[in-house]
């Protein structure tokens, strides 16, 4: 009987030993990072160079993450690629001329996009299109530029 | 020597087979186990699981501590001491964990598991329930291969989550990277795939440990010279099988 009683307190402790360390796993090692929000808006932009640019991507305004890529295609028209994205719905003020340029996180970090907010009284809403936006930077391409010599050329629009 | 070949490989072949079909009958009998005789496995999740407790923390917070000193003195060279978090995380969560959890357990595990039943029917207890009419498969067999399947991946949780705080204790109190940078890194680096990934390979190891170690047993030559190879052949092969897979399900998932 004690030895029974001692095998299955033994167990029930291994037990919520080995589940607490996956409930530690999936809540405190994984998170911040992860966009979700119940409702979102679709918005397209249209750039000449997307660099590494990747599908999961995050949108950021003032360094605060409130949209998502959700799709990057290559228009053969117009020889441009474009990029879809969404944005929390509750960010539903965004003036409808911010510019969209694709940065760097730190120097070697992967790529996302980031809007500067414009000064119109239009908002961004489902389906609008970011006129102005900014290519990403090659890095390869200021380099090659640096050992021909010469300032950097100004990136054309 | 053709001839050789083709005897060696119809002895694998023949062997592999069995084997299959012996999971396929642990499997079919698992649901009125599971039912009819919970107690066994309890006492088979204590024995493989609960026992194994002190060897896989002790373990982990070894290798979690060697890992946040070799990642932090090579990524001091770049300035980039901040992230030893991710590169330890992913270490542990994605590949260490689940492997060295794998290894640890048949070694702890799988051993005992094999000269017991090893044993068992060496000394003609298996023989003797079958006289009385008793499935030794459903009263030994399924409830050891139950038990090895739930343990592994609690196990594996708490190898890398111990792991992960001994890469803290290392980095963190030790060599003097930020506590907060440490586990911010790592929280936005790490998705939730990167969990179910280690996860899933845990459930797998765990089948396969337990699967070798009671086949190994239960076929095992009824002499005391079988019942010592049986357990060698136990962990070597689920240490070769646990790591050929652990690359295959890395190649499917990535």
């Amino acid at each position: 009987m004690q030895q029974t009683r001692t095998m299955e307190v033994g167990t029930g402790l291994f037990a919520l030993l080995g589940i607490g360390a996956l409930f530690f796993l999936t809540t405190q090692t994984t998170g911040n990072n992860d966009f979700d929000a119940d409702a979102t808006y679709l918005v397209e932009a249209r750039f000449d160079n997307i660099g590494s640019l990747k599908k999961r991507a995050p949108v950021s305004m003032s360094g605060v993450t409130i949209g998502r890529v959700t799709d990057i295609r290559f228009d053969s028209e117009s020889l441009e690629a474009v990029v879809s994205f969404v944005v929390d719905s509750q960010y539903d003020q965004i003036p409808d001329d911010s510019d969209a340029s694709i940065l760097t996180a730190g120097l070697l970090g992967s790529q996302y996009i980031g809007l500067t907010a414009g000064g119109s009284e239009f908002y961004l809403e489902d389906g609008s299109e970011i006129l102005f936006t900014q290519s990403a930077i090659v890095l390869e391409n200021i380099i090659g530029k640096f050992l021909i010599g010469g300032p950097p050329e100004d990136e054309e629009e | 020597m053709f001839r050789d070949i083709y005897v060696t490989f119809h002895g694998f072949l023949q062997n592999f087979g069995a084997m299959c079909l012996f999971l396929a009958r642990l499997v079919q009998y698992t649901p009125s186990v599971l039912i009819k005789r919970y107690s066994l496995v309890t006492y088979q999740v204590y024995n493989a699981g609960a026992l194994s407790i002190v060897i896989i923390m002790v373990s982990g917070l070894f290798v979690g501590g060697v890992l946040g000193l070799q990642a932090y003195s090579n990524l001091e060279r770049f300035n980039a001491e901040d992230t030893t978090g991710i590169f330890a995380g992913f270490a542990l969560i994605k590949e260490i964990g689940p492997v060295i959890t794998a290894l640890l357990f048949a070694g702890r595990a799988g051993t005992s598991l094999a000269s017991e039943i090893g044993l068992m029917k060496a000394t003609d207890q298996l023989s003797a329930m079958e006289m009385m009419a008793v499935d030794p498969l459903r009263y030994v067999a399924v409830p050891r291969f139950l038990g090895g399947v739930i343990s592994m991946p609690l196990l594996t949780a708490v190898f890398t989550t111990v792991g992960l705080l001994g890469a803290h204790l290392v980095a963190v109190e030790l060599l003097g990277v930020d506590v907060g940078a440490y586990w911010q890194q790592l929280q936005s680096a790490l998705d939730m795939e990167d969990v179910y990934e280690g996860i899933i390979k845990s459930v797998v190891f765990g089948i396969i440990a337990s699967l070798m170690a009671v086949w190994e047993g239960y076929n095992s030559v009824p002499t005391a010279e079988g019942v010592g190879r049986a357990t060698t052949r136990t962990v070597v092969i689920t240490a070769i099988a646990v790591l050929v897979f652990d690359f295959m399900i890395t190649a499917w998932i990535l």
